[in-house]
C-alpha cells in the first residue's frame, strides 16, 4: 500500500480515538471548570461504564444491538448516579476544597477499582458490537493523466468505528448546545464564573455541582460503552483514559471545552498516525512531550485564560 | 424591613462582626460607614448568607432569612451589588440580567423597567460583560440586582472608582428605588457621597455597631463625621 492509503487508515483510527477521548476529557474538563475539582477517579468512571456495558449486554441477551443499545443508556445513567452519590457523600463534606478533593478522588479511584475487581474479576471481557460490517475504502491514483479510484488491498474500516466517530461528534454537539443554549448551561456557566455570586442570585450551587459531577462521569461512561466493543472491559482499564484525558485537558486549557475538543482531535489523530507509521509508544512519548512544552510555554493551555 | 439582630460572623476562626445590630425600613437608605477592615463588607456577606453566622440573626419583614440556605436568601427578596461588581464573566449583558430575572421568576416587564433605568445596557445587550467599561459594569451589577424586584438592596461601594457622571446616574437610580419603597443598605467610604444620598448613617468599628445618626445632623455639623469615623 502507498503512503496515502496508509495515512487515511491512520487518520480513521485516530478519529475513533479522538472521538472517545474528547468525550472523556470533556467530562473531566467540565468538572474542573465548574467545580474546580481535579477528579482523579474519572478513569474509574470510564472503566465502570465499560464493565456495566458488559453486565447489561449479558443480562439483556438477544441480538447484540439490543443489549448494546440498552447499555448505551443504562451504563452512563448508573455511573452518573454513582458519581452524584460520591459528590453528595464525599466532595460536599469537604466543601469542594481543591486540595482535599484530589486526595478524596484518589480514594474513590481505589474503592471503585477494587470493588470492581471483587465483583467482576480480573478478566478482560469483550462486548459484541451492535453491527460491524467491514467497509472497503477507495483511494485514487493518477492514470493516463486523470484521477481514477481504486480499492487498495487492506484499506478498510468497520461500520461500527464510523458510528463511534459519528456518535462522539453528536454527543459533543449536544454538550455544546446544552452549555451554550440551555438554561442549565447558563446556570452552570454562572457557577463556573463566580460561585458566591451564583448563590447570591438564587442558584443552588451544591445541586449544580452534584449534577455536573454526575454529567462528567456519565460522559466518561458513555465513551467507554462506545469503545468497549473495540477494546475490552477490564478493571484496570481506567488508567490510560485518565492520563490521556489529563493530557488533553492540560493542552486544551483546564476548563475550556472548545480547547478540550481541539486537543482531543490533535492527540487522537497524532496518536493514530504515529502508531500506524512508527509505534504506539512513540505516540505516547510525543503526547507527553507536548504536555511538558505546553506547561512550560503556555501553562494556561492552548485555549485557557491565564489567571491574574 | 431588614434587621440585623446581634449578628456575629467571620471567616473560619477569625471573628469580624461582633453582635452587630442594625435596621433599615422600607423606603430608607442606611449608609454603613467605617474604616477599612471595620466589617462593612463582611456585614453584607453575612446578610446574604455567604458566610455562616456565629450568632444572632437576620430578619426580612420579620422572617428569619439567616435560617435559610444561602441560595434562598435572594429569593426572599434581597438584592446584592457586591464590591468590585463581580459580574458573571464570560456571560453577556443579557445573560447576566437573565440570571437576575430567574432568581425570583420576575415577569418580563421587570427587565424592561430595569433597561429603562440603564439605557446604556440596552445598547450593549449582546456584549460580553467583561468588555464593558467600569461604569457600565457597575450599571450591570446594579441592574442585575434590580431584576429581582428586591425588597431590600445591599450596595457595597457602588461608586468606587467611577467618573462623576456615572456616580450621579447610579445615585439617581438608588433614589428612585427609595421612592419605590426599597430598603437600602449602602456601604460608602466617601463622606460627601454618603451625606448626599443617605437618610441615616450607621458607624461600624471593629465589627461592632456604633452610633446611628440621621444625616441632617451630620449635614449641620460635619465635624461629627470626623469624630465618629475617628479621623
Amino acid at each position: 500500500m502507498d503512503l496515502g492509503p496508509y495515512l487515511l487508515l491512520a487518520i480513521l483510527e485516530g478519529a475513533v480515538m479522538a472521538s472517545v477521548l474528547a468525550l472523556t476529557a470533556v467530562g473531566l474538563s467540565l468538572v474542573f471548570g465548574v467545580m474546580r475539582v481535579v477528579n482523579i477517579a474519572h478513569g474509574e468512571f470510564f472503566m465502570l461504564g465499560a464493565v456495566l456495558a458488559w453486565y447489561v449486554t449479558q443480562m439483556v441477551g438477544g441480538p447484540p444491538s439490543l443489549g448494546f443499545g440498552v447499555a448505551l443508556v443504562v451504563a452512563p445513567l448508573i455511573v452518573g448516579a454513582i458519581a452524584v452519590a460520591a459528590d453528595m457523600t464525599v466532595l460536599k463534606r469537604l466543601d469542594y476544597d481543591p486540595e482535599r478533593t484530589i486526595v478524596a478522588t484518589i480514594g474513590l479511584l481505589y474503592i471503585i477499582q477494587q470493588l470492581t475487581l471483587m465483583g467482576y474479576g480480573p478478566e478482560a471481557r469483550p462486548v459484541e458490537p451492535p453491527f460491524n460490517t467491514r467497509l472497503a475504502l477507495p483511494w485514487f491514483e493518477v492514470r493516463d493523466g486523470a484521477l481514477a479510484l481504486y480499492w487498495p488491498w487492506g484499506l478498510s474500516t468497520t461500520s461500527y468505528k464510523l458510528a463511534v466517530i459519528g456518535a462522539g461528534i453528536a454527543v459533543l454537539l449536544g454538550v455544546w448546545a446544552m452549555m451554550a443554549r440551555s438554561q442549565m448551561g447558563l446556570v452552570m456557566r454562572a457557577v463556573q464564573a463566580d460561585r458566591d455570586m451564583a448563590l447570591a442570585f438564587g442558584i443552588p450551587v451544591e445541586r449544580v455541582y452534584a449534577m455536573v459531577f454526575g454529567l462528567g462521569a456519565a460522559l466518561a461512561a458513555l465513551a467507554a460503552v462506545l469503545i468497549v466493543p473495540i477494546s475490552q472491559a477490564h478493571y484496570l482499564m481506567g488508567a490510560d483514559p485518565l492520563l490521556l484525558a489529563f493530557t488533553v485537558v492540560i493542552i486544551g486549557g483546564l476548563g475550556s471545552l472548545p480547547g478540550t475538543v481541539v486537543a482531543a482531535i490533535l492527540i487522537g489523530l497524532s496518536d493514530g498516525i504515529i502508531s500506524v507509521f512508527f509505534s504506539p509508544t512513540l505516540a505516547k512519548i510525543l503526547a507527553t512531550l507536548l504536555v511538558a512544552l505546553v506547561l512550560v510555554f503556555r501553562p494556561q493551555g492552548l485555549f485557557g485564560v491565564r489567571s491574574a | 424591613m431588614l434587621e440585623l439582630d446581634r449578628v456575629s460572623a467571620g471567616y473560619g476562626a477569625a471573628q469580624v462582626l461582633r453582635e452587630l445590630s442594625l435596621s433599615v425600613s422600607a423606603g430608607e437608605i442606611l449608609c454603613l460607614m467605617g474604616r477599612n477592615g471595620a466589617g462593612k463588607t463582611t456585614a453584607m456577606r453575612a446578610i446574604m448568607g455567604l458566610i455562616p453566622l456565629m450568632g444572632g440573626r437576620v430578619l426580612l419583614d420579620g422572617a428569619e432569612v439567616s435560617a435559610l440556605a444561602p441560595h434562598k436568601v435572594p429569593r426572599a427578596g434581597i438584592g446584592y451589588v457586591p464590591q468590585g461588581r463581580r459580574l458573571f464573566a464570560g456571560l453577556t449583558v443579557a445573560q447576566n440580567l437573565e440570571i437576575g430575572m430567574r432568581t425570583r421568576s420576575s415577569p418580563p416587564e421587570v427587565l424592561e423597567e430595569v433597561l429603562a433605568l440603564f439605557p446604556r445596557l440596552r445598547e450593549r445587550y449582546r456584549q460580553p460583560a467583561q468588555t464593558l467599561s467600569g461604569g457600565e459594569q457597575q450599571m450591570l451589577a446594579t441592574a442585575r440586582a434590580l431584576c429581582l424586584r428586591p425588597k431590600a438592596l445591599l450596595l457595597d461601594e457602588p461608586t468606587e472608582g467611577l467618573q462623576p457622571s456615572m456616580v450621579d446616574a447610579l445615585r439617581q437610580v438608588t433614589l428612585q428605588m427609595r421612592g419605590r419603597g426599597v430598603a437600602t443598605i449602602l456601604v460608602e467610604q466617601r463622606p460627601d457621597a454618603a451625606l448626599a444620598i443617605a437618610d441615616r448613617i450607621a458607624f461600624i468599628e471593629n465589627g461592632r455597631g456604633g452610633e446611628v445618626v440621621p444625616v441632617e445632623m451630620l449635614r449641620r455639623d460635619p465635624s461629627l463625621l470626623a469624630r465618629y469615623l475617628g479621623v
